[in-house]
């Protein structure tokens, strides 16, 4: 806290912002000040640990009454795993049903990390690349894997494609082998980068709120627009969380597809 | 006004890197326009494919996303 202290003022004696708007992205240990190692307790597992809690609080509590009229907390878990299931069963299939735990998994996890950082002076897990990396590295390789124990060497039909023109084929297969290698990489960051951009804007008009403050000339115009543009912000930030964590899962779903099914 | 040549060269590249998150922005445009000018059409046959316009929108903006990582890597890694 300290330190934060001390950064803002050498901001704002720049001339700067009070606050930088990345600093709420700043990964620290939750206890003292000490260096962030491997097996550090820090804000990121803190956030986990409560999107976890969030989770197994919805689920868990959601299906021990099993009441034949749900409740409210029955049916927004019923709710979710209808929604979840009919994806699966619409982009990858009837076959894919078997991997439908592991989707369900990866949703509600980004889903409710996603709106537990929309909560103002939490952390967002899924702004950082490091956590969006591993899901989806997850997801690549068992979806690579999955294809060749499914399909041995036919999976390579994948990039193979043979509904375009001979000649054509060579040049496809090196587009379509490029295109599946950057999948893990677009599939991260697309996640990670939504969520960082959306609450950095948040911050950067934060920081243009308290004008007034300052002057209370400019202030007068730029504090009420600044408080209808975090507003307005947040809401659109609202629903980028929820459409984030939808793509992400019907992504997953595509590529499981593939791996399922890779004769075009 | 301190700084170094190098540096002020990586703040513009992440400025001109920006430009980029334009030509996504076109697309998820032109992705969700011809949607809604297909689904008006043919409304009917239009719930069963707003998964795939999601698709489509999330491929057009990866790449707006990569430029916005490029800008990202100028700032802070270089």
């Amino acid at each position: 806290m300290a330190t934060e202290a001390a950064n803002g003022a050498e901001h704002a004696e720049e001339g700067g912002l009070v606050f930088h708007p990345m600093d709420q992205f700043i990964v620290k240990p939750l206890f003292g000040d000490g260096p962030v190692g491997m097996f550090t307790i820090t804000n990121v597992t803190l956030w986990m640990a409560l999107t976890i809690l969030c989770i197994f609080a919805l689920l868990v509590l959601g299906s021990s009454s099993r009441s034949l009229v749900p409740g409210r907390i029955q049916s927004i878990a019923e709710l979710a795993y209808g929604f979840i299931r009919k994806m699966v069963e619409d982009v990858a299939g009837k076959d894919a049903l078997p991997y439908f735990p592991y989707i369900m998994t990866l949703f509600m996890f980004i889903v409710f990390s996603n709106f537990l950082g929309l909560l103002p002076g939490s952390f967002t897990t899924t702004s950082h690349i490091g956590v969006t990396a591993v899901l989806a590295m997850a997801v690549f390789l068992t979806v690579t894997i999955l294809g060749f124990v499914k399909h041995g060497a036919g999976f390579l039909s994948l990039f193979w494609i043979s509904a375009a023109p001979l000649p054509l084929r060579p040049i496809l297969a090196l587009i379509e082998v490029i295109s599946y290698f950057v999948r893990p990489v677009s599939h991260s960051i697309r996640l990670a980068g939504n969520m960082m951009a959306g609450h950095a804007v948040i911050k950067v008009f934060a920081a243009f709120a308290p004008m007034i403050l300052i002057s209370a000339g400019i202030g007068l115009v730029v504090t009420p627009l600044s408080i209808v543009a975090i507003t307005a912000i947040y809401a659109l930030e609202m629903l980028v969380a929820f459409i984030q964590a939808y793509v992400f899962t019907i992504l997953t779903c595509v590529y499981l597809k593939d791996a399922l099914h890779p004769h075009h | 006004m301190e700084g170094d040549v190098v540096q002020m060269g990586a703040y513009i590249g992440a400025g001109l890197a920006c430009t980029g998150m334009g030509g996504a922005a076109v697309g998820v445009g032109h992705v969700v326009g011809n949607f809604l000018s297909g689904a008006l059409r043919n409304p009917s046959a239009a719930g069963g494919q707003t998964a795939t316009m999601f698709i489509g929108i999330a491929f057009s903006e990866a790449l707006g996303i990569f430029s916005f990582l490029v800008a990202l890597l100028l700032m802070f890694a270089v």
